[in-house]
């Protein structure tokens, strides 16, 4: 457990204990959403919609209810009706209303004595449909013509003319475009698109819900954010939140996709209406990627100037997005302020439309929209880059955001590492490498602005001294091993001596989910004002114990020691100490904190990839891989470069093979893993990292948040270093291999 | 429909059970038998979280009967420690090659099956081997780096 630094004068921050959940994970024992199961249970299936849009005429269910040991049967008739805003879009996603909007789509449930017979009388459940006409494309969504999903969605901003299915327009910006186009030696404008993915993650959805007939209820999920399942899972069946108890398992995965809700209300519903009986719901695969988060399709209009000298003069971008059939869905509110994010560029215009198409309701997924806009505006950088003969790093240098620069949306960064990650990736080895013959390299940068949000942490001493730590934010990649860490630093007591829970709706105040990059941040910041208030409580004790004023106490090493001289002689008072007698000098000590973390610090990011493209078959091959992103500091390294490798592959996955593939028919036609192909092993070379630690002043030990920036760059940098080894510019994702041999001839004229 | 009764042998231990001629290995290790370490991914044979070892060869269990596991032996995940880790569960938690943990006993069953035919494998025999067992959180980076100290360990290299 050596540090890999010693600069920061820290004894644990910076080591690489082994996490405290590792051994639970290894051996089969940790319980994930499947995993659970109650005396009585039943088990649900759902009745899913093969149509991309089409009205319900008729929904029989009375052959379901007939079949022995069937239990419950819901359809939208059973959930209470006058929701508005989000939340009817929450209830309309969890079962369909009139109308079916997408394929997959819920109709409806039920529940029976086991999963086999639950699937036996979902198909028994009979659904009459009047079919409609459908649009799967954004750009399709809003041609003239393109039949219309829902009447009434635009709001206020969308301007006169467009097509109904637009729902929001955004435009900012700053400086005079017009001149700052002028002052540009060569100016270029390309469209970009991106197929939506899936966040991938590889436990399906799953929950066990049990609500009695007074609605009361609990419920055990695998999700990113449990209050958010209990606020959500209330407004939908129209019961008070603190009715429902909410129990997060270990998660497998979620990379924002479980920040919502899906099947949870559907349990509940279920087994209210079974008596009360436990109902267990987890998806299959095919329901995971038909019917749950994908993230937007994007068609994306980019326009820069630049000088010889590779001064970028002014910036455009007009962005549409689809997140699906619900409104609010797309990122466009994320897309556009990363769009230039890494810049700093004296003349700017942004403008977004989001665009309602025949697909699932999108959910979040790593840093939302930042890939997107990431891909086209890097793009065309290394386009012109590539014009002008500059080298990439260089022109992003030149220039890049750096301390105290005003943010292309905005607010101004205080401390950012921008100019840090694109030092080390050009003074590293991979950068340097000669390149062969149908290879290229690319690079690109990358941004997310990492989030705070509420937060809720409390902290108890131990008799023995040692301290429990009770986070309201599921341990996705390590997070209980990074808290721990902070909080043994701060109490000076060894990290084996404090155990950090995820813990239930109940124990603590309201936590956003573990989504943003927030968990070590806000979590960790408020575990550490926690131990902050426990520690003055100790200091209280000791002081009491002497007969001496606390102010004259100071803790370090893990004891109270007298201030100074004046302070008076005694021997420091270990949390040992204080924990074995506190029953008898003033009750249990403890310490909470409650916040809406602030002091949130930008994440930037370089990488650079070597490609090699097959040019028989198109299929590209990626060499070696470099991740250079600023970490403020890697509480713990290896779940630092973890997050940074994770991220990078979702990225390349996202840039060569993901993509959501719909038939004219408006069905998805690929929802199963083995043709939704995410990354596997023998794809992959190692993925090469170099944590940059620019510590953000606004953590108390310097900490960012590292989870989403990574996932940003792979898609330009891949782009880029195809189109060197090709000389092909692709401008559409994925760069599957008959799209990448039909540019290379097309290239070769 | 009539079950199907079924014995067989798994982690060393007799277990019997009664099997829906429907039900695949998987559901029943994990519904009938609460070895619940072995994971449902995708149910098509495309994830590997559910591997398992039956008569010496590694299986998807979610492709496998229930009905299938009659008179065989069935390692699983729960059956791999000892009164110690195995090396690769130990290498597993001090790379931390692992982040959600869901897709790991998949992939520690899959890489002690490599292990057993081929104690020296190179960095690209891992990964073909492991290629049929995705992992979406890592990149595979510290998975790989994990197989190979513990091939080394076993070896006795280390
Ligand atoms: S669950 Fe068996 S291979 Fe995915
Ligand atoms: S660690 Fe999450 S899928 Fe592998």
């Amino acid at each position: 457990m050596a540090k890999d630094e010693l600069k920061s004068g820290y004894k644990l921050i910076g080591t690489r204990p082994n996490r405290p959940d590792g051994l639970d994970k290894v051996t089969g024992r940790a319980r994930y959403g499947a995993d659970f199961s109650l005396p009585g249970m039943l088990h649900a299936a759902v009745v899913r919609s093969p149509h991309a849009h089409a009205r319900i005429k008729n929904i029989d269910v009375s052959k379901a209810l007939a079949l022995d040991g069937v239990k419950a049967v819901v359809t939208r008739a059973d959930l209470p009706t006058g929701l508005s805003g989000e939340d009817l879009n929450l209830q309309d996603n969890t079962l369909a209303g009139d109308r079916v909007l997408y394929d997959g789509h819920a109709v409806a449930a039920v529940a029976a004595t086991s999963a086999l017979l639950a699937k036996d009388a979902a198909r028994l459940i009979a659904v009459e449909y009047e079919i409609l006409p459908h649009v799967t494309d954004v750009d399709a969504a809003m041609a003239p013509g393109a039949p219309v999903i829902r009447e009434g969605v635009a709001d206020y901003s969308v301007p006169e003319g467009m097509h109904p299915n637009v729902a929001r327009y955004m435009a900012f910006g700053h400086g005079d475009l017009e001149a700052g186009l002028a002052a540009a030696d060569i100016v270029r404008e390309h469209t970009y698109k991106t197929e939506a993915t899936h966040q991938g993650y590889i436990e399906p959805h799953a929950c066990v819900g049990q609500m009695g007939e007074d609605g009361r209820g609990e419920m055990w999920v695998c999700t990113q954010g449990h209050w958010y399942i209990r606020r959500m899972c209330a407004a939908v069946l129209g019961i008070e939140a603190a009715n429902l108890r909410v129990t997060p398992s270990e998660i497998g995965g979620g990379f924002g996709g479980k920040t919502t809700i899906f099947i949870e209300p559907l349990a509940l519903a279920l087994s209210k209406k079974a008596g009360g009986r436990p109902v267990k719901l987890v998806m299959t695969r095919s329901e995971v990627l038909r019917a749950t988060g994908p993230t937007a399709s994007a068609s994306m209009d980019v326009k820069l100037g630049m000088k010889r000298d590779g001064t970028i003069t002014a910036g455009q971008v007009f962005f549409r997005m689809q997140g699906g059939a619900f409104v609010g869905m797309s990122p466009i509110g994320e897309a556009l302020p990363c769009a230039f994010a890494c810049y700093d560029i004296p003349a700017l215009k942004h403008e977004a439309v989001e665009v309602i198409a025949n697909r699932p309701k999108a959910a979040a997924y790593r840093a939302p929209g930042s890939p997107m806009a990431a891909f086209a505006v890097e793009s065309l950088v290394d386009e012109m880059c590539r014009e002008l003969g500059l080298d990439p790093i260089e022109v992003r240098l030149k220039n890049g955001a750096k301390n105290g620069s005003r943010s292309s949306y905005g607010p101004d960064y205080t401390v950012i590492g921008l100019q840090e990650t694109l030092e080390a990736a050009k003074a590293h080895p991979n950068y340097k490498v000669p390149l062969g013959p149908n290879q290229g390299r690319g690079v690109a940068s990358g941004f997310w602005f990492n989030h705070g949000g509420e937060t809720s942490v409390s902290l108890a001493v131990g008799e023995d001294g040692t301290a429990t730590v009770s986070i309201g934010t599921p341990d996705i990649g390590g997070s209980r091993a990074s808290i721990g860490l902070m909080v043994a630093e701060f109490l000076g007591i060894p990290y084996e001596n404090v155990r950090v829970s995820v813990v239930e709706t109940g124990a603590l105040g309201v936590n956003e989910p573990t989504h943003g990059s927030r968990a070590t941040f806000a979590s960790g910041k408020a575990a550490v004002e926690a131990a902050r208030q426990a520690v003055a409580e100790m200091c209280r004790r000791a002081a009491a114990d002497w007969g001496i004023d606390p102010d004259a106490v100071e803790w370090k090493d893990g004891a109270a020691h007298p201030a100074g001289p004046n302070a008076g002689k005694f021997p420091p008072m270990s949390i040992g100490e204080i924990g074995a007698k506190m029953g008898s000098t003033g009750g249990p000590i403890s310490g909470h904190h409650e916040v809406t973390a602030e002091g949130v610090g930008a994440s930037f990011g370089t990488h650079v990839v070597d490609v090699e493209v097959d040019p028989e078959t198109g299929r590209t091959t990626v060499l070696r891989y470099l991740v250079v992103q600023d970490a403020g500091t890697a509480i713990h390294p290896a779940y630092v470069e973890g997050q940074y490798q994770g991220g990078a592959v979702q990225g390349i996955g996202w840039a060569l093979n993901e993509e959501y593939v719909y038939g004219a028919d408006g069905r998805l036609q690929n929802p199963v893993f083995l043709d939704y192909r995410v990354p596997v092993a023998s794809d992959l070379p190692m993925i090469d990292t170099v944590i940059v630690e620019v510590p953000n002043p606004g953590h108390p030990y310097g900490v960012r948040g590292v989870g989403e920036t990574g996932i940003t760059p792979p898609l330009p940098a891949i782009a880029a270093a195809v189109a060197g080894a090709t000389g092909a510019r692709i401008r559409s994702l994925p760069l599957s291999p008959p799209k990448v041999l039909a540019a290379i001839k097309a290239a070769k004229g | 429909m009539t079950k199907i009764h079924v014995t067989t042998t798994v982690n060393g231990d007799p277990a019997e059970f009664l099997a829906d001629p429907r039900e695949t290995l998987l559901d029943a290790l994990r519904d009938q038998l609460g070895l619940t370490g072995t994971k449902e991914g995708c149910g098509t044979g495309d994830c590997g979280a559910c591997s398992v070892i039956v008569d010496g060869v590694l299986v998807c269990s979610c492709l496998m009967l229930a009905a299938e596991a009659e008179g065989k032996t069935v390692e699983t995940i729960e059956g791999m420690a000892g009164e110690e880790l195995h090396p690769l569960q130990r290498q597993f938690i001090e790379h931390a090659a692992l982040q959600c943990g869901f897709c790991t006993p998949g992939i520690l069953v899959a890489a002690k099956a490599l292990l057993e035919r081929n104690p020296d494998p190179t960095d690209t025999e891992i990964r073909y081997w492991l290629a049929g067992n995705l992992c979406r959180c890592t990149g595979y980076d510290k998975i790989i780096r994990a197989v190979q100290d513990a091939a080394a360990e076993m070896r006795g290299a280390a």
